[in-house]
């Protein structure tokens, strides 16, 4: 029983990192169809940012921390909108698709050759130790990393629903013509995503960077994971990618527990391959109607 | 820190630049400068850098200098077998590495074809079982480490029952299968089998299943930085010990990267640059000098390797003859007497498998303390 | 037609030296240009799919591993190369028909993840499956096939094989392009749904698009075999499927040599830069994104566009990007 309720934690804390990262994604393709093949590594990356500020630039935890979330909402956010999304988009999806799988190239590459092969020890959130709640001891930093991102979906939820930049997000994403007709400013509502998307990537990154260690591949499972959810959970709702973040997470670490090790990653291959065949909406998405 | 990986490289051109010219002996090195074996392939060969360099000032092997060629594996089979391809292409006198057990497999039939000698870095046990007469290990294969590591379950740590926790790839499927068969032979029932991915990251589920097998003792076996996230994980959910390995779990990468977690750990080391042997403590503070980091099993292996090719061909030879090199090295054994910087006392058999005395230690405030010597399998 | 003329010359000289090459390359040289044709034969398959179909397929890299074991697995049990060869190709053709049948009815960019899901599936079933893969120990010593009595052991008549098969496949692709067959894909490139209102089967024609391609990818995994001599599951995982994507892609898709320009850049560039390791990668990725953005359809886009500087406005060039979401009125 210990058992169950350890796993299940882990699961939801690293479901809760998937959510994250799905989210962003979902954004991006909502606003703006984006598919982004690099979300994973725009993952890997913020890490590498706050700890070139801890060590070229001899801040301390918390001020890089705060150095490298805004790095990453510019240059993952603004800069890759200005430079490589917009020419991009006109032409359509599949050279977007390319160009993000190119710029994935880049990124991995640009960090092994300029920063090193090695993996990288990273400062964690929270102290080492177990706590024991109800008889079951859990991992500190497995509750930290769960309670800080249940209350970042929590606040961009309220974000989107309560507020009136939220609404006008939901609305371009939505349908983007005639929220134009309502004056609403399209163009800057879809940065905004961008800029989320960033801060998104950085929060990811520097929750799970302490377990995983900062290496230059830890964008290509989390990526592929990050793609699942999103889609499992429905591709074009972000309560969708909330849910399928979630249900990953526990999903694999049960699967991995229970059943066979080296078939591990295929569960979740077999899911999404089962939802877009037969479910292509997601477990919360809508239909999207093909346009003619 | 290490983060500019220009240093080994320029050192590398220069090297190559400046004993660039036709009476010159070629050494390649053919081995994991990136891909997931890096840290390795990268030890190995500044291990081999630092030998030819230190043979370079004195002189060269039988007058003339060493030039040293790298070429990446990427550690893939497929780019492997190019690059040694090229690397045979430019005739070389002997060829060190690769590393990676899977990339000496695709490349040592070429390497036999050529009829060159070559040092590799792999330890899976099936490589000097395939009949090449021109391989020549560097450490023990897991068939000679497993043995070992096996009986110290078995009469120190008197344990009945092992949970194992392995990579999925030839090193740790190889080290898994010798062990399994060693562990039978003792009696010593494996309770828990999980494998693992290379490269893997979140190991919850894996110490869940090693939990729930509650096991005299776990056995880590997989690459440096899993084997620390996998200790990471493991302190993180209150597994209990006594942690076991070979050579991976107690090396110095891994103890960088697991900082606590890695405290009390404890198991086999074929080769260690913390070995109570001066002849090695003066190796390391030079390597250390050199390239700013300290080095870990696969820096002597390269080191030693490119030094006892230096001692054949003068001691034993006279001239440069790669088949009587071959010839001569099986059966060989180089004591540190004869020449010093092979550090310690080894021996090549028949089917270039290595000989050496090895190391029982434990991992006590982020050092790797050596508690007992085990003497060689041979004489 | 100045256009055709500069096209058979450089086609005539491209052709020489790929003959000429063995006798002034080391066999690191030649290595490398058969894993070029190889690739290539690959690549065509993918451009079937991709560049005239329109259907956006990451499984390239499975249906070559898939191609590969079948190879290795039966010559290292003495099977004859020709047979192996022929079961590969069909099993692939098969195994893509297959998965088309319900994969192709979602739309292109989740057609990108299902196929995504199946090469890490496939990839995943010849690590784990030892018992016919030999697993993460792979299959060593492949032979190398003998035609008509004549071995092909040395590097230079391996690669003359490897050539001749390029040949061949170039030949029967182009046959296939020109064919009614080939006009079909295109429409249903263009625009699926006028093609299915012009009475075009556009399920059977995509079916067959990608079942062709997965036959290619086949064949190029059973010369692959013999060529390495070594096969393992590690070069079949998704990176050589986005290698391939990006092969296609890069060199233009839906042009015929696309794809020989496409492994171009990809093969032979990456072995001459390889000094710069890290930064030819980094500058090969950097490529990819100008293009996509300024170029799409490639670099024989781009030549396409250097030589015809005025193309009538009404009418696009030859093969537009392939995309669903664009409404073309390409007069053709």
């Amino acid at each position: 029983m210990a058992d169950i309720l350890q796993l299940l934690v882990a699961g939801l804390a690293t479901g809760a990192i998937y959510a994250l990262v799905a989210i962003g994604f979902t954004l991006l393709w909502q606003t703006s169809q984006t598919i982004n093949f690099a979300q994973g590594e725009f993952v890997m990356l913020p890490a590498f940012f706050v700890l070139i500020a801890m060590s070229y630039f001899g801040l301390s935890f918390w001020p890089a921390v705060a150095v490298g979330t805004l790095v990453s909402i510019i240059v993952l956010g603004a800069l890759f909108k200005r430079l490589v999304v917009d020419p991009m988009i006109r032409h359509g999806v599949l050279p977007l698709v390319i160009a993000t799988i190119g710029l994935a190239i880049l990124m991995k590459e640009a960090v092994r050759e300029f920063y090193g092969a090695d993996a990288q020890p990273f400062p964690p959130l929270a102290a080492d130790i177990n706590v024991t709640i109800l008889g079951v001891a859990f991992a500190m930093q497995s509750l930290v990393v769960l309670a800080i991102g249940i209350a970042a979906v929590v606040a961009l939820q309220l974000f989107l629903n309560r507020t009136r930049t939220g609404r006008c997000m939901q609305a371009t994403a939505q349908n983007p013509t005639a929220a134009r007709l309502l004056g609403i400013p399209v163009e800057r509502m879809i940065l905004y995503t961008f800029l989320i998307n960033g801060a998104l990537v950085a929060l990811a990154s520097i929750l799970i960077t302490p377990i995983y260690l900062a290496k230059f591949t830890n964008g290509e499972w989390l990526g592929l994971y990050a793609f699942i959810a999103a889609i499992v959970g429905g591709f074009n709702q972000v309560r969708g990618a909330i849910a399928g973040g979630l249900l990953l997470g526990v999903v694999d670490n049960f699967a991995a527990a229970y059943l066979s090790s080296q078939y591990r990653m295929a569960l979740p291959l077999l899911i999404l391959i089962v939802v877009i065949l037969f479910r292509p909406q997601g477990l919360l998405g809508r239909i999207e109607e093909r346009t003619v | 820190m290490r983060g500019m990986k220009l240093g080994p490289v320029v050192s590398a051109l220069l090297l190559m630049a400046g004993a660039a010219g036709a009476a010159d002996v070629k050494l390649a090195y053919v081995g994991e400068i990136s891909g997931s074996i890096a840290v390795s392939g990268g030890n190995f060969r500044d291990g081999v850098i630092l030998a030819v360099e230190e043979i370079n000032a004195a002189g060269g092997i039988l007058k003339e200098k060493i030039a040293l060629s790298q070429l990446d594996t990427q550690t893939n089979p497929g780019v492997a077998r190019s690059q040694m391809q090229k690397a045979i292409d430019g005739e070389p006198y002997v060829v060190l590495g690769p590393i990676f057990s899977g990339n000496v497999k695709a490349t040592m039939q070429l390497l036999q074809q050529a009829e060159i000698p070559h040092l590799i870095g792999g330890e899976a046990g099936e490589l000097t079982t395939l009949g090449d007469r021109f391989l020549f290990r560097t450490s023990f294969g897991q068939q000679i480490g497993m043995p070992k590591i096996a009986n110290f379950i078995r009469d120190e740590l008197k344990a009945k029952t092992i949970a194992l926790i392995w990579v999925n790839n030839d090193f740790g499927k190889g080290g898994r299968d010798n062990l399994m068969k060693q562990l039978a032979e003792r009696n010593i029932k494996l309770v828990a089998d999980v494998s693992t991915e290379s490269g893997q990251v979140d190991f919850a589920a894996d110490v869940v299943k090693l939990k729930a097998a509650n096991a005299d003792a776990v056995f880590v076996y997989s690459n440096e930085e899993e084997c620390a996230r996998i200790m990471r994980e493991a302190r993180k959910q209150g597994l209990k010990g006594p942690f076991v390995g070979d050579t991976t779990l107690l090396s110095q990468k891994t103890i960088e990267l697991a900082g606590d977690a890695a405290n009390g750990v404890m198991g086999h080391v074929g080769l260690t640059a913390d070995a109570p042997i001066p002849a090695v403590a003066e190796f390391t503070a030079r390597f250390q000098k050199r390239f700013n980091y300290k080095p870990d099993h696969n820096g002597i292996k390269g080191y030693t390797a490119v030094y006892a090719v230096k001692y054949v061909t003068e001691k034993k030879l006279g001239k440069f003859d790669r088949k009587a090199l071959a010839q001569v090295m099986h059966g060989l054994t180089i004591a540190p007497k004869d020449e010093p910087a092979i550090l310690i006392e080894t021996t090549w058999d028949n089917v270039g498998e290595i000989d050496r005395i090895s190391f029982l230690a434990e991992v006590v405030n982020g050092q790797q303390k050596i508690t007992k010597i085990l003497p060689k399998l041979g004489k | 037609m100045r256009r055709g003329l500069l096209a058979g010359i450089v086609l005539t000289l491209a052709a020489a030296f790929l003959i000429a090459a063995p006798f002034a390359f080391k066999p690191y040289g030649i290595f490398i240009l058969s894993m070029w044709a190889v690739m290539t034969i690959a690549a065509i398959g993918l451009n079937l799919t991709l560049g005239y179909a329109g259907q956006i397929s990451l499984a390239q890299a499975a249906f070559v591993g898939i191609g590969a074991y079948i190879t290795a697995y039966l010559t290292t049990r003495g099977w004859p190369f020709w047979i192996t060869y022929v079961f590969g190709a069909v099993a692939c053709f098969a195994i893509g028909w297959l998965l088309g049948y319900p994969a192709l009815r979602v739309q292109h960019h989740y057609l990108a993840f299902v196929t995504l899901a199946f090469n890490t599936l496939v990839y995943l079933v010849f690590r784990n499956e030892e018992w016919v893969t030999g697993g993460i120990y792979g299959i060593s010593n492949v032979p190398r096939p003998h035609v008509l009595g004549w071995p092909t052991n040395g590097p230079r008549e391996f690669y003359y094989f490897c050539l001749a098969h390029l040949a061949l496949i170039s030949l029967a692709s182009w046959w296939v392009i020109r064919s009614p067959w080939g006009r079909a894909f295109m429409a249903l490139r263009e625009n699926p749904v006028r093609a299915l209102s012009l009475g075009v089967d556009t399920r059977r024609y995509t079916l067959m698009a990608f079942a062709l391609g997965a036959g290619l990818g086949g064949i190029a995994g059973a010369l692959y075999a013999p060529l390495v001599q070594f096969v393992d599951p590690t070069p079949f995982a998704l990176g050589l499927s986005l290698n391939l994507l990006l092969m296609v892609v890069v060199g233009g898709s839906g042009y015929f040599f696309g794809p020989f320009l496409g492994a171009i850049v990809a093969v032979l560039l990456p072995e001459w830069l390889r000094f710069t390791e890290g930064f030819y990668l980094m500058g090969y990725a950097l490529l990819v994104i100008i293009l996509m953005a300024f170029r799409p359809t490639g670099l024989l886009g781009l030549a396409d566009r250097l030589l015809k500087p005025r193309s009538k406005p009404a009418a696009k060039v030859a093969a537009a990007t392939p995309d669903a979401a664009m409404q073309t009125e390409a007069a053709r």
